[in-house]
């Protein structure tokens, strides 16, 4: 399409957008006035029905169990799919060559960085871990905790060792994290079938508000849905890299 | 609105031009970077810690990650390419 064809479909198209934005943004409510009876309900019925204090995690594990089943696969699917469009790309044999390169080139990482690097990664998992065993109670939860604990990881990598990251967490060994999150998922689902009739419904006793054995299969859940997330961030990144540190030979 | 929000929202404003306009890729992912960390602090600003938490590692850390790999592997290929056409070597 020429410069011209564009610019006329845009003198078209531009201002009807705008249109239908002003419209769209004049029936908005006003800042800060929230006019929608669903938020009030949660926020009203599940502290009280689960013992959880933190209502966008109960959100996530209870009242929309089955959306976040959904959202799980979905990522397992994408990353599943990044992997086998990454590894055919690369090919076995150049996977096989490269095995006696002992760190890549960006292995001159300056002392401080590698000190900064030391620091967070102790904190990052120690933040992970914090995140994902309180997500019933405070902000967090198993995606957060997941890509926290990710991240920690790539920290070994800022210090310029990144083969010392893939013999910590080989390949197979992500794939096995990130299959079992993902089926330990679906499987906790199974025991609310079989213990309460209905799939993913609460089975568990719900506990004493407040404590982190409470708010009944929600803390289950997160470690799921943690070690699925995390698992999956690692072996996306792991592919990239190969893709970008190994291959160049 | 509060100060804090209205900062958050003037960062996000200026930050997505700054990331469109900004011409070379590599400074883009910097600036995408520091985007989203704008990004979370909007996001921490209007309540939504959860979002907030998620936004930093995802945006801060894990797209720029994977951009950089990318880019780094763009320049691999276009530097053999040259060096196969016996053209000058790009940087």
């Amino acid at each position: 399409m020429s410069r011209r064809v564009r610019l006329a479909l845009f003198a078209f198209a531009g201002p009807g957008l705008l249109a239908v934005l002003l419209i769209g943004l004049h029936g908005l409510p006003a800042f800060g006035h929230y006019r929608n009876v669903y938020g009030l309900l949660v926020d009203k019925v599940e502290p009280g029905l689960r013992h959880a204090t933190d209502i966008v995690t109960a959100l996530n594990f209870d009242i929309r169990a089955f959306d976040t089943l959904g959202e799980e696969f979905i990522l397992f699917a994408s990353v599943a799919g990044v992997a086998v469009l990454l590894r055919h790309l690369r090919g076995e044999e150049e996977a096989e060559q490269a095995r006696g390169i002992e760190d890549h080139r960006f292995a001159g990482a300056s002392p401080s960085l590698q000190l900064t690097s030391l620091i967070l990664i102790p904190l990052l998992f120690a933040l992970g871990a914090y995140l994902l065993l309180h997500g019933q109670l405070t902000p967090g939860g198993g995606f957060q905790a997941g890509v926290v604990l990710a991240a920690g990881p790539l920290a070994i990598l800022l210090a310029g060792r990144y083969f010392a990251l893939k013999r910590m967490a080989p390949e197979s060994a992500l794939e096995l994290v990130e299959s079992v999150g993902a089926g330990g998922y679906a499987l906790i689902g199974l025991g609310g079938l079989i213990f309460a009739t209905v799939y993913l419904k609460n089975f568990l006793p719900v506990g004493h508000q407040g404590t982190i054995l409470s708010a009944g299969m929600m803390p289950i859940n997160s470690i799921a849905v943690g070690l699925e997330v995390a698992g999956a961030f690692l072996v996306t990144w792991t592919e990239f890299f190969d893709q970008a540190l190994i291959v160049e030979r | 609105m509060t100060a804090i929000q209205l900062a958050a929202l003037i960062v996000i404003a200026v930050g997505g031009t700054v990331v469109v306009l900004t011409p070379e890729a590599l400074r883009q992912v910097l600036a995408l970077g520091i985007y989203g960390f704008g990004l979370a602090l909007l996001f921490f600003s209007f309540q939504a810690p959860d979002v907030a938490l998620s936004e930093i590692v995802v945006s801060a850390v894990g797209l720029p990650v994977i951009l950089l790999a990318s880019l780094r592997r763009i320049r691999e290929q276009e530097r053999s390419r040259g060096r196969e056409e016996g053209g000058p070597e790009r940087q």
